[in-house]
C-alpha cells in the first residue's frame, strides 16, 4: 500500500533542493479549501455524515472522466494509520497537526510522490495541497487547479457568486487559497535584519511564522511566509504578490550572506566548520541543537565553504531527526536521553563520518 | 538576576503586570515560570485564531453576549447552527449560513480581507452563471480600455460579445430556475 510506503521513507519530493533558489527557498506550498454543497461543515458532522464526505471523495477519485486531471491519488482513512504514522505525515508537512488527531472522521488522499495531498474533514471538507521544492508557486497552483477541476466533475462545491468558495472559517472564504513558502534565513537573523524584513512583510498582508518552535525564535532559522487575504484577489494575484515579496526577501538574505562572509570570513568559516564537526562526531544530540547546526551547515554549503553534504540531504535530515522518524527507523520506543544518542548516531551515519 | 521564586537560578522570564495603573514586575527562571503557568498566571496568551474571530464576530453580530447561551439567536434552517454558536466558535455551520448572516458578515469580511467580493476562480460545472458573469466583467473592462484607446472597431466587437453573453446568461438563469 502506497501510503504505508510514504511513511516508511524519509525523503519527499519537496526536499529535493530543486527549482528556483533552493538554497533559500526550501519549498513552496499552495492549498485550497473546498466544501461540498448541502452538507454542514465538518465541525458539525457526526461520524456517519463525515463518512458521507469521504464516500463522495472516493467516488470523485474513481470518475473516469476526471482520471487525466487527477492522476494517481490514493485515499486512506486516518484510523487505518497508527499515531506514529500520522505524526510522520505531519513532520513531512503532508497533513496538519490538529488533523492528525481527528481519527474519528478524517481521511487523507496522497499522490505517491507526496506532491499532492488532500485532507478530508479537517476544518473544511477538503483541503487540497500541493508541495514542491524551491520557489515554484505557479506550478503548485497549476497542479492544484487541475486536481480541483477533476474533483469538481463529480462534486458540487459550496460556492457563491459573490463570496466565492465558502469555508467554515471566514478567513478562508473567496479563493480558499493559502500559498506559502518555507525560507531558510540564517544570515538575516545573524545580521539582525530579520525583524525589519518581517515587519515590512506583515504590512503587505502576508503572515510570517517560525516553522518549528513557538514564539519569535524559529528553530533552524526556518520561516514560513503566507498570504492572509483570500477574498477580492484572484489566485494569480495572491501568488504573484507572494512571489515578488519572496524574491525581495531572498535577495536580501543572499546579500546578507555575502556581506557576512566578506566582512568576517574566518568567523563564518569557523561557525560552519564547527557545526559540521559537531554533527559528524557528536554522540549526544538534542533536536534543537541538531536544527541549529544543520542551519549553520546549510549556510556553509550555500556559500561554498565546504563542498558537501548536499542541501537535499540536509533538508531531509531536518525531518528525519524528529522524534517520530527516529522511532520509526529504530523500531523501538526510546526515552529522551536514548533518543539523543540515537539521533547523534543517525546523523553521523548520514554524513558519512569515520567511526570513532 | 536571580529568580524571584526559587532564588537559585538565573531569571530569564520577565513578567510585567499592570493592574489599575499599578505596575508589578516579576522575574522568574525557566523552571519556575513553567511551574507557575498552569495556575493561570496571565502569560503565554496563546491567541487562538478562532477565539479571536469569535470576539470579532461577537462585536459584528450586534455585540450581544452569547458566551453563556450557545443556542441563542437566529438559527440556520439548513444546518441548524445558532448565531450564538457561530459567535462562540468563530466558524460558520454550512454554505447557507453565509446567506443567512450575510449582512452581519459584510463588515467582518471587509476587516479581514479588505474586500467583500470574490474575483478568483469559478468552478466550471457548478459555477454556472458566475462563470459567465465573470467573463462579462472581463469583457467590460476590455471594452473600456478599447474605448480609451479610441479603438472603436475592437470596442464594438467587445460590446457584441457582451450582449451575446448577457443573453445566454438570461436564458441560462431561466433554465436554472426549473
Amino acid at each position: 500500500m502506497a501510503i504505508k510506503e510514504i511513511v516508511n521513507r524519509s525523503h519527499s519530493h519537496w526536499m529535493d533542493a530543486a527549482g528556483e533558489d533552493p538554497d533559500v527557498v526550501i519549498s513552496s506550498r499552495v492549498r485550497v479549501a473546498r466544501n461540498l454543497a448541502g452538507i454542514p461543515f465538518p465541525h458539525l458532522l457526526n461520524k456517519e455524515r463525515s463518512g458521507e464526505v469521504i464516500q463522495a471523495l472516493r467516488l470523485a477519485l474513481k470518475n473516469t472522466d476526471a482520471a487525466e486531471l487527477l492522476g494517481n491519488l490514493e485515499l486512506c482513512e486516518l484510523n487505518e494509520l497508527t499515531p506514529l504514522e500520522r505524526q510522520i505525515l505531519v513532520d513531512k508537512h503532508l497533513i496538519s497537526p490538529d488533523f492528525s488527531n481527528n481519527t474519528g472522521a478524517g481521511a487523507v488522499v496522497l499522490r505517491d510522490d507526496e506532491v499532492v495531498s488532500i485532507m478530508i474533514n479537517e476544518e473544511d471538507h477538503l483541503r487540497i495541497q500541493c508541495l514542491l521544492p524551491g520557489l515554484n508557486l505557479k506550478e503548485a497552483w497549476a497542479i492544484i487547479d487541475r486536481i480541483d477541476d477533476g474533483l469538481e466533475k463529480t462534486l458540487d462545491y459550496a460556492f457563491s457568486e459573490k463570496l466565492g468558495y465558502l469555508t467554515s472559517c471566514p478567513t478562508n472564504v473567496g479563493t480558499g487559497m493559502r500559498a506559502s513558502v518555507m525560507l531558510h534565513l540564517p544570515a538575516l537573523k545573524l545580521t539582525k535584519q530579520l525583524y525589519g524584513v518581517l515587519n515590512a512583510i506583515s504590512k503587505l498582508s502576508l503572515t510570517v511564522r517560525g516553522l518549528y518552535g513557538e514564539g519569535t525564535e524559529a528553530l533552524g532559522d526556518l520561516y514560513q511566509i503566507s498570504n492572509q487575504v483570500t477574498l477580492g484577489l484572484s489566485e494569480e494575484e495572491i501568488i504573484n504578490n507572494l512571489i515578488s515579496s519572496t524574491r525581495q526577501i531572498l535577495s536580501q538574505e543572499k546579500a546578507a550572506r555575502q556581506a557576512l562572509y566578506q566582512n568576517s570570513p574566518e568567523a563564518v568559516r569557523d561557525r560552519v566548520c564547527r557545526a559540521y564537526g559537531a554533527l559528524k562526531y557528536a554522540r549526544i544530540m538534542s533536536s534543537e541543537e541538531a536544527m541549529r547546526l544543520i542551519s549553520d551547515l546549510r549556510l556553509g554549503v550555500a556559500l561554498n565553504i565546504i563542498p558537501g553534504p548536499g542541501v537535499s540531504l540536509l533538508n531531509e535530515l531536518m525531518v528525519k531527526i524528529r522524534p517520530a522518524f527516529l522511532r520509526k527507523i529504530s523500531g523501538q520506543e526510546m526515552s529522551p536521553p536514548e533518543r539523543k544518542v540515537y539521533r547523534a548516531g543517525l546523523i553521523r551515519e548520514e554524513l558519512g563520518s569515520v567511526p570513532c | 538576576m536571580l529568580c524571584d521564586r526559587c532564588g537559585q537560578r538565573q531569571a530569564t522570564v520577565h513578567l510585567t503586570e499592570i493592574t489599575n495603573g499599578h505596575k508589578n514586575e516579576t522575574h522568574l527562571c525557566q523552571v519556575c515560570a513553567g511551574e507557575i503557568q498552569p495556575q493561570g498566571f496571565g502569560f503565554a496568551p496563546q491567541l487562538n485564531l478562532h477565539h479571536f474571530l469569535a470576539g470579532l464576530l461577537n462585536h459584528e453580530l450586534g455585540g450581544a453576549n452569547y458566551s453563556q447561551q450557545q443556542a441563542a439567536g437566529e438559527k440556520c434552517t439548513k444546518c441548524g447552527i445558532a448565531e450564538g454558536q457561530v459567535v462562540k466558535q468563530g466558524l460558520l455551520g454550512c454554505g447557507d449560513c453565509y446567506t443567512l448572516f450575510e449582512d452581519k458578515m459584510q463588515s467582518l469580511l471587509r476587516r479581514i480581507h479588505g474586500n467583500t467580493r470574490h474575483t478568483g476562480k469559478v468552478p466550471e460545472r457548478t459555477g454556472g452563471s458566475a462563470r459567465l458573469a465573470k467573463e462579462i466583467e472581463k469583457l467590460k473592462s476590455q471594452l473600456k480600455e478599447a474605448v480609451g484607446r479610441e479603438e472603436f472597431e475592437r470596442a464594438a466587437q467587445f460590446r457584441d460579445a457582451i450582449r451575446d453573453l448577457e443573453k445566454t446568461l438570461e436564458e441560462g438563469a431561466g433554465t436554472d430556475g426549473n
